[in-house]
């Protein structure tokens, strides 16, 4: 439910012509109030928000390369287009971030997987994701003990001569993990896996949920439309 | 008698790379019977093990669960019977929750809703972890995980358990709630160890596999006093271990 109001409301982001500075104002409007329904603290949000970085230095770059009809900012030339499109990024990369941010700050990477299945994403890759998150710690705690069995053997990392060690933890590492695969396969054919993973519970998100966010990105939308309209 | 939980008849295997596994292996196991498999590293027991599911089939002989023959078309009863917990429990436990790692045999055996809801709560409760089903396994202790597995197979209602080396790198408190589990579930169980005084404590008879044959088989007290027959097979116990004061201690319960 809330993975498809959180892409629902990008879409009515990005659809937001950039001309329209007060719906940008309107759309952070409503990042704020889901940070707060969801207890999600400012700090912890422009933290989060720092991953948009290059993003944002590519924007700042726009004005001074783009080309076109030039105007005069604080006595520099700069292109009238470039402004624009830098604004465009920095104003929905942000937007888009913050909500995605929320999204992972208030929800379980099993609650996203499930939301992922119950909106018809194929199990497979499903099923493929929330093995890749369940085995990551696995993975890195064996790369870990390999790295401090190296290190108590006096191994000094250093860029040439590394390499070859390096690329020998790297193969051990694939095929422990490979063997590890035909375990877990086999301990699941002991558990009666047939080649489908079994479908778990059914239960839809609650319908003031629903309402909540329907009523959220409604809202964005409405914004988005009204924004083509008086442009 | 009764018709045996498990049942082997001269079963044989050999590995595609030529080496033979098991060799003309007879074994019974009754209703109730908790049975130590023994025997060093490459006797054949963890193949005995994976014989009893049917994820290797005999290249001679028979393998029958409650009557059942392990064959093909059987695989699904013969699974829901025989809850095999695998040595490290990250590999059978995978799930991104325990609720729903728990839940995996059961739907694979047709459970849906509140049937299924039971049936993992059941079994979570049996090994005292209902606390833990909405964690993420990787989030549990080494312990933890290992209870998880065992109520994974519960949760099929199995009619023998399985344990392959049960107490392998668990804490001396891990070890003893995991004892604590297995008396109270009182189920037929076929544990699968090098940890003697742990077989001793939990078992009444054992079966000492060596190159794939049955080499013993008899009261584990018998078994563990057997000085030539323990040096054949690489078997010891711990340095200064008493076993007649544990066996007095067992009988007195």
């Amino acid at each position: 439910m809330k993975l498809a109001a959180t892409v629902a409301f990008v879409i009515a982001v990005v659809a937001t012509p950039r001309e329209a500075f007060w719906a940008f104002g309107a759309h952070a409007v409503l990042v704020g109030l889901a940070a707060a329904a969801g207890r999600v603290p400012p700090g912890f949000l422009l933290r989060r928000l720092v991953i948009e970085t290059p993003f944002l230095l590519f924007a700042v770059f726009l004005p001074f390369v783009g080309t076109g009809e030039r105007i005069q900012v604080l006595g520099m030339g700069l292109s009238r287009s470039g402004l624009w499109a830098a604004w465009n990024i920095v104003a929905k990369a942000t937007l888009g971030a913050a909500a995605s941010v929320i999204l992972a700050a208030t929800t379980q990477v099993p609650d996203l997987l499930k939301g992922f299945s119950r909106l018809r994403f194929p199990r497979v890759l499903t099923a493929m994701t929330g093995f890749m998150v369940r085995y990551l710690d696995v993975v890195i705690g064996e790369l870990g003990r390999m790295r401090t069995a190296l290190r108590a053997r006096a191994y000094r990392p250093r860029w040439i001569g590394e390499a070859r060690a390096l690329a020998a933890v790297a193969g051990t590492l694939f095929v422990r993990s490979y063997e590890r695969g035909e375990r877990v396969y086999l301990a699941m054919q002991a558990r009666g896996y047939a080649g489908v993973m079994p479908e778990l519970e059914a239960t839809a998100a609650p319908a003031r949920q629903w309402l909540g966010a329907a009523a959220l990105v409604a809202f964005a939308a409405a914004v988005a439309g009204v924004g083509w309209l008086l442009r | 008698m009764s018709v045996p939980v498990v049942s082997l008849q001269g079963v044989g295997f050999s590995y595609p790379d030529g080496r033979r596994a098991l060799d003309g292996v007879d074994l019974h196991i009754h209703h109730g019977e908790r049975v130590a498999l023994l025997g060093p590293n490459g006797a054949g027991k963890t193949t005995l093990v994976l014989h009893l599911n049917g994820i290797l089939l005999p290249q001679e002989g028979t393998v029958a669960v409650a009557g059942i023959p392990v064959t093909r078309p059987n695989f699904v009863e013969v699974r829901r019977r025989v809850g095999v917990v695998f040595q490290d429990p990250d590999d059978q436990v995978f799930m991104p929750t325990v609720y729903e790692d728990v839940a995996f045999g059961p739907a694979n055996l047709g459970l849906r809703g509140e049937a299924l809801e039971a049936r993992v709560d059941a079994a979570l409760e049996a090994v005292g972890m209902q606390e833990r089903r909405r964690r993420a396994p990787h989030h549990l202790s080494y312990g933890e995980r290992r209870l998880v597995a065992i109520a994974t197979v519960l949760a099929m209602e199995p009619e023998i358990l399985v344990l392959d080396e049960p107490s392998a790198n668990l804490d001396p408190a891990g070890r003893r709630e995991l004892a604590e589990v297995v008396r109270r579930l009182g189920l037929t169980l076929l544990m699968v160890t090098h940890d003697l005084p742990y077989a001793l404590q939990l078992c009444d008879r054992a079966v000492v596999l060596g190159g794939g044959r049955i080499a013993a088989d008899g009261p584990i007290g018998q078994i563990l006093a057997d000085g030539a027959l323990m040096a054949a097979h690489r078997l010891e116990l711990p340095a200064g271990f008493d076993l007649n004061l544990m066996l007095r201690l067992k009988r007195q319960g």
